[in-house]
């Protein structure tokens, strides 16, 4: 039944007739963009409320190809609704603001968002918005394909015949979108949960109200931290779903639980630090870990977690134990690493450059992937400090970067942390969504400990970022070995030395570099929010990472390098952070 | 000769519009959308926007008389204003509107009303020049409209 849809007329016109849902409580702009995206021969659906949106995605679930929403509603929070776009239907969802603040964008990157336009939104920022599907349809592609063994080529048919030059990959999407389904309906995948009508779409998971409480009853069933698809799929016991399916959802719901926690965290936390504001706590206190808990909202910690051993992120029990209390209690539920001791500490350390190489379909090695998520936490740290922009409220960017890293799971005893995550599915959305990735990431780095080693007071200088860059560089190294000692370098991550940040807090971060992550250490808070950030943002920036980057490859996880796509990074840097980026 | 003349004139003021800084592009961008399938966009927009903003404006002015001032609230209006005038290109009124909210932000009572009031002789202003703009439109009967000021 699938191949029907392609003969529909708006599968030959992609991108026209995409099927957009604007959501917007302001009606002057509402009734702009519908007559923008009418113009770009989309098919417009309008909401001025947020509720209203999600029940019309409900009703029918394959009725849009992308949703773009307004980050201040009055009836729910922007970036709510984006999640449960990003879990529920797993569509691409644009943000849009008037506030273009870096946290702002942030926050929106971390939460799953594609892209975040700033109002007033010109017509030309809506004509691409097509990107979005596409890609996200051709991660799902090479999901298949690496999982079903599919001949790839479907996606060289995208370079060959196409009406118009740049449309010309769109096409080829629904070649191999159709040779899938032909794969599919071989594997007697029942139609009727796909729900695909859309063209470009390949055979998509709805998930159901029922199939995910089949599901979470199954993960509940097996308990949190020995869950894995495989066992996952095998208790749920539908015929048609197929592990990679159980596993792109399941990381999407450890970003959801990781983020319900952080919320739960904060509240049990003392709050001292504001996100934003520089915080001004005493120096000695580990209000980082506060500023972290906070964070933990946008701040998907979890994805740390992931970096199976690299998140050594261990915390050095010696320097900040007391103040890690509040934090560390995450590491236990978020057990999915360490437990299954993949990551071989040779492994991290092996050299990145393998793992650059490995071609994507590695993926499909479950073990050996994980370890490269050591490597990515220490690029996360310089990653969260980029947003799109040049870094204008540096104190804030620290501040994150402090909070991402103190979401850093702390393992206390040295345990690896392993990351359960399917990779292949791992790999699949952290390169095709960014927004899956950070909900990855962030409900894998739930349980993240924050560092003790963070004081509110790193954040304040954050304009020093400059030099917690530096620190970090060398973390990467310490990242992956699980009980080194903490090695004050963050090294490698903090290519955020691109951004001007002063030296002041040079010392400051020294001291934390320590507590970071290597060498068992912890991470800073900042560090998810790096991760995050990084993760979200691989494929739209130009990081100058350096020679950090190239420190970080070794951490790489192989899968991460393959998926990402060379032609989304414009230096061999970025695909070093890229790398980073799949600590999933 | 008529026509010439209040196309002219229209040009003219919108020229001048932009010149004093009461519009910027998006303002064009409005303009580039009007089509025949809607021929009066620009002024459709333009009153959906007196709506939204004569609603906003009202609610802040409660929401400053009250005692003590909730700025947390201000500055959640004042968002949405900023955000409703951006989207036909207000450029003064949009500025004051960031002003106002540092004022927020500081929490400085005072700061917010003289901003305030500010703001709203701009918007005022702005009325009144899009009304006497739209009126020569009009009468100098479907132009292209889209074109951009030097």
């Amino acid at each position: 039944m699938d191949n029907g849809c392609f003969s529909s007329p708006r599968h030959d016109a992609f991108p026209a007739g995409l099927r957009v849902l604007v959501v917007d409580d302001d009606p002057t702009w509402l009734r702009i963009l519908e007559k923008m995206l009418k113009k770009c021969l989309y098919e417009v659906t309008t909401c001025c409320l947020a509720t209203e949106a999600l029940k019309k995605l409900r009703e029918r679930k394959d009725a849009y190809d992308i949703v773009i929403s307004d980050v201040n509603m009055p009836d729910m929070d922007g970036f709510k609704l984006l999640e449960q776009v990003g879990l529920e239907m797993d569509l691409p969802v644009i943000m849009m603001s008037v506030d273009g603040e870096t946290s702002r964008v942030m926050k929106g990157v971390q939460h799953g968002a594609c892209d975040y336009l700033l109002k007033p939104i010109r017509m030309k920022e809506l004509r691409n918005i097509w990107q979005h599907v596409f890609r996200k349809r051709m991660h799902e592609a090479r999901d298949f394909e690496s999982h079903e063994g599919f001949d790839f080529e479907g996606i060289h048919l995208m370079r060959n015949g196409s009406d118009h030059s740049d449309d010309g990959n769109l096409f080829a999407v629904e070649e191999i979108t159709s040779i899938k389904k032909r794969k599919d309906a071989d594997n007697k995948h029942d139609d009727k949960e796909f729900g695909d009508h859309s063209p470009m779409k390949k055979a998509r998971v709805v998930w159901s109200v029922d199939l995910h409480q089949k599901f979470v009853k199954a993960v509940n069933q097996i308990g949190f931290d020995k869950v894995g698809p495989k066992k996952i799929l095998d208790l749920m016991n539908v015929p048609w779903l197929t592990r990679e399916n159980v596993a792109s959802h399941l990381q999407k719901y450890r970003l959801y639980l990781s983020r319900l926690q952080k919320e739960n965290d904060q509240k049990s936390s003392s709050s001292g630090i504001k996100h934003s504001d520089s915080p001004s706590k005493d120096p000695g206190s580990f209000s980082i870990l506060d500023t972290a808990n906070k964070q933990q909202n946008d701040v998907a910690i979890d994805s740390f977690s992931y970096s199976d051993g690299s998140l050594l992120l261990q915390m050095d029990a010696t320097s900040h134990e007391g103040n890690l209390k509040g934090i560390v209690s995450e590491p236990t539920t978020e057990k999915r690493r360490g437990s299954t001791g993949d990551i071989p500490d040779p492994k991290i350390q092996k050299s990145s450059q393998k793992s650059l190489n490995q071609p994507f379909t590695s993926v499909e090695s479950s073990e050996a992937n994980h370890a490269v998520f050591d490597c990515t936490i220490p690029t996360q740290y310089s990653w969260s400090e980029f947003p799109k922009g040049p870094l204008k409220e540096e104190q804030k960017t620290l501040v994150q970067l402090e909070d991402s890293l103190s979401q850093l799971p702390l393992h206390g005893n040295g345990t690896q942390h392993h990351i359960h995550v399917d990779q292949s599915q791992s790999i699949a959305s952290i390169n095709s969504n960014p927004s899956i990735t950070e909900e990855e990431v962030a409900a894998k780095l739930e349980t993240k400990p924050l560092y003790a080693g963070y004081e509110s007071d790193y954040v304040s200088p954050v304009s020093s970022i400059g030099s917690a860059v530096e620190v970090f560089p060398s973390q990467s190294k310490s990242l992956m070995v699980n009980d080194q000692s903490s090695e004050p370098t963050f090294t490698s991550n903090l290519s955020l030395k691109a951004q001007g940040f002063n030296r002041d807090c040079i010392s400051d971060l020294d001291f934390y570099q320590r507590n970071l992550l290597l060498g068992g250490e912890v991470a800073s808070a900042p560090l998810e929010e790096d991760l995050n950030f990084f993760l979200l943002q691989t494929e739209c920036y130009n990081m100058n990472f350096g020679l950090q980057n190239i420190d970080m490859s070794e951490y790489y996880d192989p899968r991460l390098i393959a998926e990402v796509p060379s032609h989304f990074y414009d230096s061999a840097d970025y695909s070093s952070v890229d790398q980073s980026l799949f600590i999933a | 000769m008529d026509k010439i003349n209040s196309r002219r004139q229209v040009a003219a003021m919108k020229q001048s519009l932009f010149d004093q800084g009461y519009l910027d592009e998006q303002f064009i961008q409005l303009e580039e959308l009007q089509d025949d399938a809607n021929p009066n966009f620009v002024e459709e927009i333009v009153t959906l926007y007196y709506r939204d903003s004569s609603r906003l404006i009202s609610n802040l002015d409660h929401t400053l008389e009250r005692n003590p001032v909730d700025f947390n609230k201000l500055d959640t209006i004042m968002h949405q204003f900023k955000g409703s005038s951006s989207s036909i290109g207000a450029k003064k009124v949009k500025a004051e509107c960031t002003l106002f909210m540092e004022y927020c932000r500081a929490r400085n009572g005072e700061g917010c009303r003289r901003s305030f009031q500010q703001m709203k002789k701009e918007y005022a202003t702005l009325r009144k020049k899009l009304e006497t703009y739209f009126h020569l439109a009009r009468q100098a009967g479907p132009v292209e409209t889209a074109f951009r000021p030097k």
